[in-house]
């Protein structure tokens, strides 16, 4: 698998990406890979972000977008808990986006 | 569901799917593969419920360390199910008593029951997938 050299050290991460050892993850990965999906990361993003890596610690799994949204409004108010607001800080996907960002795979089911 | 013109009767149909768990967590890739499956198909909105039965009700048991044989321990995930609205689970009594396993043992709520019950809840069933 192809690897990558952020700040001076070695990271494997499999062909789209995404990394794979999540032990390995720290912010200099994650802002490696925003760069990568051309994401600004502002606090908004890291409250994401971290959330993610909290479900993925409690579930084993990355979730869903539907779920993540659903997920996301409970613990942090229906203004973030919607579609609209995850898209615009993740274009590309709230769920692929950020949990690459977060080290984390690719979400299961994700369609 | 999707905003895609779908033919005629085929648009917003709800089957009730039923997976049924028999094996050990991990040996196999069953248990893990059929999660996923589980979790794709919460996608579809559909109506879905799990059955753990015979060595499938060790998928469930609390505090599974698998660090000894080198892979993931998946069995919190189950505990997920409720925000992907499936929460229908159900174990078979037998094989839970076979194994001198009780629902506290378990690190999920489910609902116990005996193979009468489960047969006419299977028979219930649009669709009946085995792991």
């Amino acid at each position: 698998m192809p690897m990558v050299d952020i700040a001076g050290k070695e990271y494997e991460v499999d062909e789209e990406g995404y990394l794979v050892d999540l032990s390995q993850w720290n912010e200099d990965v994650a802002k490696y890979m925003a760069v990568e999906e051309k994401v600004d990361l502002t606090e908004s993003h890291w409250e994401v972000v971290n959330f993610l890596r909290e479900y993925y610690a409690e579930y084993q799994i990355a979730p869903a977008v539907r779920v993540l949204t659903k997920a996301i409004g409970k613990k942090l108010g229906p203004d973030k808990g919607n579609n609209k607001y995850l898209y615009e800080l993740f274009p590309y996907g709230p769920a692929k986006q950020a949990c690459k960002i977060a080290g984390l795979p690719k979400p299961t089911g994700c369609i | 569901m999707s905003d895609m013109d779908m033919e005629d009767d085929g648009a917003g149909v709800v089957k009730k799917f039923m997976f049924l768990n028999r094996k050990a967590p991990h040996g196999t890739v069953y248990a893990l593969e059929g999660l996923e499956v589980v979790l794709i198909t919460a996608a579809f909105d559909q109506d879905v419920s799990m059955v753990f039965t015979d060595d499938g009700v060790y998928q469930l048991l609390k505090g599974i360390d698998s660090k000894g044989i080198e892979v993931k321990d998946f069995s919190k995930t189950y505990r997920a199910l409720e925000g992907y609205d499936i929460e229908k689970l159900y174990v078979d009594q037998a094989s839970m008593d076979a194994r001198g396993l009780t629902e506290d043992d378990l690190i999920v709520d489910v609902t116990v029951l005996y193979v009468s019950e489960m047969a006419n809840l299977m028979d219930e069933q649009d669709v009946v997938i085995s792991f």
